[in-house]
């Protein structure tokens, strides 16, 4: 189960999409082929028939990430979706009652030894170590129940391919291939899955997902830069806090937390399940109507009431290891919804999209100062203002001082000069030409279809964005970044290489 | 794993329910029911994928077309036999810098520049890549379009005009990459386990040095170029476009060209790794990346399907042994899995990898090398032959669902000689495996003896430590990153990473 995070490619699904009028592909033929239902536990179906080979791929769109933590349980978002793979009271278990009960036990000892692991004064390590222990045969007391991962495996054995999941600061999505005559068995998996998730293994699978962190932020230079870029960014929103975790807290979370997080937020209202491929909208509904039933109603969560407030100052990070230098900054922006939202696209494009972009121009080509450069928004998220984000990667004997330096020269430049016709003609058809190269892809093309539904309420939107992008003008990419370049707004992350010492440090990572 | 302590649970249950604990008067032998067993499960929709085109020219060179007409766009790409591997080793990086500097240099008629100007403009592209026994130039573009860029491609595949410019411009993006090598703890390990297999020098896993790219000149691209292009090529195109035309057009662009000279045949030689423990030190990383390693095979061999069942078991998806044993029941890995693989002209690696936190280093390799060993030891059972099987089987459809990977396969088949109707024959050989093949195979090529063993992990924190393993000495990897003398006075940041 991947964690989508720190993806350098912005240029990800909000990059604002586009219609050539031309051929067979436009929003008619789509809207031919897609049925949408909204089930009456609030759950929206989609169904888009491409019949190319006998098989299908699905999406299910939770609208719920690790922003989405409580306080104090960062990371609890990702770790529920790793227990959606354990089973539910039907797959995955021997006896599903009496491993109920176990469960329950295990849960008992876990808030009874945490209770004492947290005492603040008088903790008795003796009476620690016992508890431990009854945490330990709790759980393999409720072992005795489990057929270990049976869900994927069912699912494997009928041919599931790309079975994965990814959480991101916004959302869940749950995702895999499938051969067409398997579709009503897979609808059953699905909805099993959300509707009825048993917090199995949770403690075992708690110690994977602490091993994953140390995989992709703790063991990795950038993974590090990137957790500290961030969490000095933000002040106020969860957008700068650790979104597999921090280590106190993810290793901390427990079952109870994870199944109170199911049920606020994996409702119907918050839930959009796409299909596509070889799949008759007329059979595939009413089977898909009878699973998707079963997911639990109730309200749409409310929403974050927490906005980041203004940045003021000027902020930056160093990291000074025995790793290769690297540079990166970030300025606030607005999220998705605000109306220059394609204004930012055409930025990214301009200034990052292949070898005639500025920044490769500049700093790669030109000075020859970097082996790669490049702009990208919205990060870490789009459903929140997010940042637009620069990096360079620098050549060896320049440093970060000499990319920020160089990055700055190109942003000024968006300020005092307008684009050309050239560039500005250039993003809107490379978007349109991206928008068709992906509707050939069932697994991209169902999960375009369930972000699109979820984010605006109407999955054409995939194709309306045309008219935003079209609408670019050359006075909004100065305005724009007039606006949001600026000293006050930005933070910036470097690397520093350090030379190594006699007595290397132990401890590595950001300090 | 999985299908053992299934087993175990499923038979220890009741006796444990009744002398241990709780309420569970009787828990039932097996899972009570199954439900998704009843749901049906149909005939799979009629499908016959469509196989491209293949026309042969007399020169010997070789075109597929793989019409598609759900969207208006038009593919090709020209595959071009030698790569990487048949390098001066005095110049390893030589395909890397050519893979760059070919299409960034552009033509007589037109740069780099220019064509990327050119190109973006109409959202097309134009690439050249090499690979460790090939290189390719590709191209695509909305089908309006189609016409003109594949004239620029065909410009660009019979005379390009290296510059001194780009090469340099290459060469400092290799260098980049050299002198970043040893940032990343899981790079680290794949290279360093690689080399263990095939010998630091080999064609397959010498790496680039400051030295050896700073040794390539432009004479050097442009012999390699001569040379290669009149291989045998092959042609393919995929898209939005007319049968007749596109092979009209496609003959008089390469027809004129002289018969094809086949690719020298090459004589390595595979030996597999010293046995051993294997350490490289990195003390900015938590976790330790584990990976053990031998030979491994080509898929000419005939026990490839037995193989590949049971990689399956041994590595391949959540069910399998490492998986269940590793993550699933001892919650010591995110990461974790592996096989045996096959090339198809030279026999690939046999590698199992794990990543787990520094004190469970021992713990985590011990699981791992005891499901290695097991493969010879611990008998297969008919349910993993069954479950292996359906795995692989009901996911074969995956290969051929696109018109694409159909047309990809085709041209892969060609290039390494390999019958047309390989896919078919392979899969039929994978319904005919059996438990003794796969008892038969795993003796075969399961050797935990002649397997090599790396840790690139933070020294100081695998406690115990990698003596608990019984290996013998662990031998230190230098991987220090080679500095040229001119640059050795610098005040480069390069020279101060290890």
């Amino acid at each position: 189960m991947r964690n989508r995070k720190f993806s350098w490619l912005g240029m990800g699904l909000l990059a604002v999409l586009a219609l050539a009028g031309a051929h067979a592909q436009d929003l008619k033929s789509f809207e031919q082929r897609i049925t949408t239902k909204v089930l009456p536990n609030g759950l929206t179906l989609i169904v888009c028939e491409r019949p190319e080979a006998p098989v299908f791929s699905y999406t299910t769109f939770v609208d719920a990430g690790d922003v989405n933590d409580p306080s104090g349980e960062s990371g609890l978002a990702h770790m529920f979706e790793h227990l959606a793979f354990k089973g539910t009271s039907q797959i995955g278990t021997t006896d599903y009652a009496d491993e109920k009960v176990a469960l329950a036990k295990v849960e008992e000892a876990n808030n009874a030894y945490e209770a004492e692991y947290l005492k603040p004064v008088g903790r008795d390590e003796k009476k620690l170590a016992e508890l431990k222990k009854a945490f330990l045969d709790a759980q393999a007391e409720a072992h005795k129940y489990v057929v270990p991962n049976q869900f994927t495996d069912v699912a494997e054995r009928n041919g599931a391919e790309g079975l994965n999941a990814e959480t991101g600061l916004d959302s869940t999505m749950f995702f895999w291939s499938m051969p067409e005559n398997r579709l009503e068995l897979w609808a059953w998996l699905e909805s099993s899955r959300l509707s009825d998730t048993v917090p199995r293994e949770f403690y075992k699978e708690r110690d994977v997902v602490v091993e994953e962190r140390r995989m992709r932020t703790d063991s990795n230079p950038i993974g590090r830069l990137v957790e500290q870029f961030l969490a000095t960014a933000y002040v106020a929103h969860n957008y700068g806090r650790s979104s597999i975790g921090w280590p106190s807290e993810v290793s901390q979370i427990n079952a109870t937390e994870a199944m109170e997080f199911h049920k606020k937020y994996y409702v119907g209202a918050n839930i959009v399940v796409s299909v596509v491929g070889d799949v008759k909208a007329s059979e595939a509904m009413p089977l898909l109507e009878k699973y998707f039933s079963k997911v639990q109603g109730g309200p749409k969560p409310e929403e974050m009431t927490t906005v980041e407030p203004k940045q003021f100052a000027e902020k930056t990070v160093t990291i000074r290891e025995q790793t290769q230098p690297f540079y990166v900054e970030g300025y606030h922006r607005p999220n998705y919804r605000n109306p220059d939202d394609a204004v930012y696209d055409a930025i990214s494009d301009i200034m990052s999209n292949g070898r005639v972009s500025r920044l490769y121009r500049s700093l790669v080509r030109d000075q020859q100062i970097a082996a790669e450069a490049q702009g990208f928004s919205p990060f870490p998220g789009d459903k929140y203002p997010g940042l637009f984000a620069f990096y360079a990667v620098p050549l060896p004997g320049h440093t970060p001082a000499e990319m920020r330096e160089a990055i700055h020269k190109e942003i000024e430049k968006l300020k005092t000069t307008d684009v050309t016709d050239d560039e500005l003609a250039m993003y809107k058809t490379r978007t349109r030409a991206d928008l068709l190269r992906g509707l050939a892809d069932n697994q991209g093309l169902s999960n375009d279809l369930a972000e699109y539904q979820t984010r605006y309420g109407d999955w054409r939107e995939l194709f309306k964005q045309l008219e935003r992008v079209d609408k670019v003008t050359k006075a909004d990419i100065r305005r724009v970044a007039s606006q949001v370049f600026v000293a006050s707004n930005r933070t910036s992350a470097e690397i520093d290489t350090e030379a190594p010492t006699a007595t290397a440090k132990k401890d590595g990572g950001a300090r | 794993m999985k299908n053992s302590s299934m087993k175990r649970f499923c038979e220890i249950v009741p006796v444990m329910a009744g002398s241990a604990l709780l309420f569970a008067a009787i828990v039932l032998n097996a899972q009570q029911a199954k439900p998704w067993e009843k749901i049906p499960v149909p005939k799979l929709h009629e499908f016959k994928p469509q196989e491209p085109k293949r026309i042969e020219l007399k020169n010997g060179i070789v075109i597929f077309l793989q019409e598609d007409h759900e969207l208006p766009f038009i593919a090709g790409s020209v595959l071009i036999p030698g790569g990487s591997r048949d390098e001066d080793p005095g110049k390893a990086g030589l395909i890397g810098l050519y893979g760059q500097s070919w299409r960034t240099s552009g033509t007589a008629k037109i740069s780099g520049d220019q064509l990327d100007d050119l190109l973006e403009a109409k959202a097309a592209h134009i690439e050249t890549a090499g690979d460790d026994d090939s290189t390719a130039l590709s191209w695509d573009s909305l089908k309006g379009d189609a016409d003109q860029v594949f004239s620029l491609a065909l410009d660009l595949l019979l005379h390009p005009k290296f510059s001194a410019e780009k090469l340099e411009l290459a060469q400092q993006q290799e260098a980049t990459g050299i002198v970043r090598r040893n940032d990343d703890e899981s790079q680290i390990a794949d290279r360093e386990s690689a080399k263990l297999v095939y010998g630091a020098n080999s064609p397959y896993t010498r790496q680039p040095e400051l030295a050896t790219i700073g040794s390539v000149t432009i004479e050097d691209l442009m012999a390699w170029h001569d040379r290669t292009i009149g291989g045998k090529l092959i042609v393919g195109i995929s898209g939005d476009f007319d049968p007749a035309a596109m092979e009209a057009k496609l003959r008089a662009a390469f027809e004129g060209l002289p018969q094809a000279k086949p690719e020298p045949k090459r004589h390595d030689e595979f030996g597999g790794p010293t046995p051993g423990l294997y350490f490289i030190n990195k003390e900015d990383v938590n976790q330790s990346n584990v990976q053990i390693v031998g030979l491994g095979t080509d898929r000419r061999n005939p026990d490839v399907p037995a193989l590949a069942v049971m990689n399956e078991i041994l590595g391949g998806g959540f069910a399998s042994r490492l998986f269940q044993k590793v993550r699933t029941e001892l919650g010591l890995a995110y990461a974790v899995g592996g096989g045996i693989s096959f090339a198809y002209d030279h026999p690939a690696t046999f590698r199992v990898e794990v990543l787990t936190k520094s004190p469970s280093t021992v713990d985590a390799t011990k699981a791992a090398l005891g499901e290695i060993a097991g493969m010879t030891t611990r008998p297969f059972t008919q349910e993993e032959l069954d479950r292996a099987k359906d795995n692989i089987l009901n996911s074969f459809l995956f290969r051929y669902d696109t018109r694409e990977k159909v047309l990809s396969e085709r041209e892969r088949l060609e290039f390494y000689g390999y019958p047309a109707d390989y896919l078919e024959t392979y899969e039929e050989a994978l319904k005919k495996v059996t438990l003794d093949d796969l008892t038969a195979v795993s003796k075969k090529y399961i050797h935990p003896e002649k397997l090599a063993l790396l840790v690139v992990g933070n020294g100081p924190e695998i406690k115990p430590g990698l003596d608990e393993l019984k290996l013998g000495p662990a031998h230190p990897i230098d991987i220090t990153i080679p500095m040229p003398a001119r640059q050795a006075g610098g005040a480069g940041p390069a020279e101060k990473m290890q």
